[in-house]
């Protein structure tokens, strides 16, 4: 047992982090041993992380206790960079966790000044002169290396920088030097995001946190007013929209609605979000208020202006896809589908059933095939499971002459068939399984379509019978 | 012939006197004789229509008319189709294929499956405010708390306020009171014998239970599936043959293959 980690007296008392627990209980007595909880602890941090969000959505997790947050272009909202982390530190302080960062132009550099010299802010391209004086723990590299360059008598990363790059990368290795090259500011590697950055983002803060409904309906028609703006300049529209609700207790909410083509409409995007909201199973609870809603769109796609016109159809077609948006936020873009067809002479697998905002409808094209016979050889219903049903057909390949289906006792008086349908030979190694359909044809006048699965052999159990559909 | 259609000129003439002319524009002749003789000028366009079937275990010549119907009162616009997961478990699922071989285009339908039938209804009113839908068919199988008079009025004025075609399907149900244009009940009906090339052309048994303008009647019918209306079939006398069970090979050759038992 290791310690993990140390509060600010026990650091003090000379304890170190890895040393071993019994080493600690010998040197000192007593203190509070808690046990770590790795999971626990990931998942604070990822609510840290959510919660951070609302200074810039650009956060990175780094470690099992560290953020990053790329606040290019956020800081002026502060007023200037100096104040930004003022606001950033203090806001997590009043949460109670005791935290330190640092800033600069480059990912590495920032993480050594948090850990080694807090509070420090580098201009983008001060890095070099401010980190010099740092340790060369600092550059976090493998402790052997670490230890090789103090033994080096290099023990400020100031003193490593004078050194050539060429003996630094064969003795320690290229990477190494890499990494020193993103501490002084002269290399950058990207770090992502842990979400997806939205494309257009606009948001809205409240001086008092906003709870009524209505309100935050209006709020986001006027961000997806904003966002439209921004949008229409560039010839775009959005076709999926989150909405991020950070609650001024720290909980962060997201809704995200998709339309089926690109839309600027902030009417019809309040609507669909509306619909959302009231379809939610685990509905928005304001709590205290949302002091922060952003409005994004994650994916916009091209959408040009089509003035109205007089021409029907394409009215009517723009109805129907937004019909089929409001279903689909009501009550699940699953629930909402077009049929296309596929390639294959399997029956249940030669109408897909796909969700109406993912399909395109110009491109579904039927083809009826030519008839031999002039009735319909597919049934109107299909029934996702064949049920089992009992048959006495003349052997080897005869009609059903009575069955038994869902417990009624049927007498053919018609039967047409059989129609062979083989499975995918390439799926099957060996035998290949076969269905004999016959269209049936009842004393009533019902009509059914059942298959026989497989041939007749004297030698094997018989073949069983199946009900797949009925027809009109 | 003649004097039948002269009898419907007449009734047109008179009921234009009257000035029901207006409402007979925007009505579709189902094509079957007997049927349309009842129905002014057709089947409304804009109207709520009711289809129940008369076999509780088998809906499958109820949805082929309700099919029909939307067919032919959708005219080239989107068909919407509102079924519960229920109907699609006891019935068997909609299947395009076999909708394509009735005669409508399944790149026309959109598919809307509910849980239940109180969302199936809720759905419907939603679908009911758009004004791009030609027809809409509901199925709602089994008796539903929330489908009262009040509800089938409220569907009926939607239809007519937007004119779109509402055909409420009710499989497994009774017919019971409502605000519809049209009830129809529908049977399944024997097909000729396997000689005659009719067979397999969907044949059905209808009656017409309640119709606000005009009167009530029993027709058998078949679907012409290449042209969409119904044709009068062409022998009434529809008794089954008990005899021999022939069985056809699917090129159309027949191969008789020995007696029952």
């Amino acid at each position: 047992m290791r310690i993990a980690a140390l509060d600010a007296r026990a650091s003090k008392c000379g304890l170190h982090v890895g040393q071993p627990l019994a080493n600690a209980r010998a040197m000192i007595e007593p203190f509070d041993v808690v046990e770590a909880d790795e999971a626990a602890d990931a998942k604070l941090l990822n609510r840290i992380a959510d919660w951070c969000d609302r200074f810039t959505p650009f956060v990175a997790v780094d470690g099992p206790n560290g953020l990053f947050l790329d606040v290019t272009g956020v800081t002026h909202l502060f007023g200037n960079e100096r104040a930004m982390m003022e606001a950033v530190l203090t806001a997590i302080k009043k949460q109670g966790f005791a935290v330190s960062s640092g800033m600069a132009g480059t990912a590495v550099a920032a993480r050594a000044f948090s850990r080694y010299a807090p509070n420090t802010i580098a201009a983008p391209s001060g890095e070099a002169q401010a980190i010099a004086p740092l340790p060369v723990e600092a550059l976090e590299c493998a402790d052997a290396i670490a230890h090789a360059l103090k033994r080096a008598g290099l023990k400020t990363i100031g003193q490593v920088a004078t050194r050539q790059r060429a003996e630094l990368a064969s003795r320690f290795g290229k990477a190494f030097v890499f990494t020193l090259e993103r501490a002084l500011g002269q290399n950058e590697s990207p770090i992502s995001p842990r979400l997806p950055l939205p494309d257009y983002m606009a948001e809205r803060r409240f001086a008092e946190p906003v709870t009524v409904e209505t309100v935050i309906l209006a709020t986001l028609r006027g961000l997806a007013a904003d966002i439209a703006q921004v949008l229409e300049q560039r010839g775009q529209g959005a076709r999926m929209l989150e909405a991020v609700f950070f609650r001024a207790d720290g909980e962060v909410r997201r809704i995200a609605i998709q339309t089926g083509s690109p839309t600027r409409d902030p009417i019809l995007i309040e609507r669909l979000f509306r619909l959302k909201l009231d379809a939610l199973p685990d509905p928005l609870d304001p709590g205290f208020g949302f002091d922060l809603i952003r409005l994004g769109a994650t994916l916009a796609q091209r959408a040009e202006d089509r003035s109205i016109g007089f021409d029907d159809n394409a009215n009517d077609k723009k109805e129907i896809s937004q019909l089929v948006d409001m279903l689909s936020a009501r009550f699940g873009s699953h629930r909402v589908l077009r049929f296309i067809p596929q390639d294959t002479h399997i029956p249940e697998a030669a109408s897909l059933a796909v969700p109406a905002q993912y399909a395109a409808p110009e491109n579904i094209v039927w083809r009826k095939k030519p008839a031999t016979s002039k009735g319909p050889r597919r049934p109107l219903r299909l029934f996702a499971k064949p049920e089992p049903i009992d048959v006495v057909a003349q052997v080897p390949d005869g009609p059903p002459i009575r069955f038994r289906w869902r417990r009624v006792l049927h007498t053919a008086s018609f039967a047409e068939g059989p129609e062979r349908i083989e499975m995918e030979w390439w799926r099957h190694d060996g035998k290949v399984p076969t269905r004999d359909y016959f269209r049936v044809q009842d004393s009533e006048g019902r009509r059914f379509w059942l298959y026989r699965d497989g041939p007749y052999r004297p030698e094997a159990a018989s073949p069983r019978w199946y009900m797949h559909g009925v027809f009109a | 012939m003649s004097t039948s259609a002269e009898k419907v000129a007449a009734l047109r003439r008179s009921l234009a006197t009257d000035g029901l002319d207006g409402e007979l524009s925007r009505a579709l002749p189902l094509g079957h004789v007997g049927a349309d003789a009842v129905l002014p000028g057709g089947l409304r366009i804009g109207a709520l229509h009711e289809v129940y079937a008369a076999d509780p275990v088998h809906s499958a010549p109820a949805c082929a008319f309700a099919t029909a119907l939307a067919l032919r009162l959708g005219g080239t616009k989107i068909l919407v189709w509102v079924a519960t997961d229920f109907s699609s478990l006891e019935f068997g699922a909609p299947y395009a294929n076999g909708f394509l071989e009735l005669g409508l285009d399944p790149a026309r339908l959109l598919f809307v499956r509910m849980p239940n039938g109180e969302d199936a209804l809720r759905a419907a009113t939603d679908i009911l405010a758009c004004t791009g839908v030609g027809a809409l068919v509901i199925e709602i199988p089994g008796p539903v708390k929330a489908l009262d008079l009040t509800a089938s009025r409220r569907l009926y004025l939607a239809a007519a306020h937007k004119s779109v075609s509402v055909i409420l399907l009710r499989p497994g149900a009774t017919p019971e009171a409502s605000a519809a244009e049209t009830r129809w009940l529908v049977h399944a009906a024997t097909s000729p014998p396997l000689r005659e090339e009719d067979w397999g052309i969907p044949r059905l048994n209808v009656q017409l239970l309640r119709n606000r303008h005009g009167e009530l009647g029993n027709w058998e019918m078949k679907w012409d599936c290449g042209n969409g209306l119904f044709k009068q079939p062409d022998n009434t006398n529809s008794t089954p043959h008990h005899s021999d069970l022939a069985a056809a090979s699917f090129d159309g050759s027949l191969a008789a293959q020995g007696g029952l038992q």
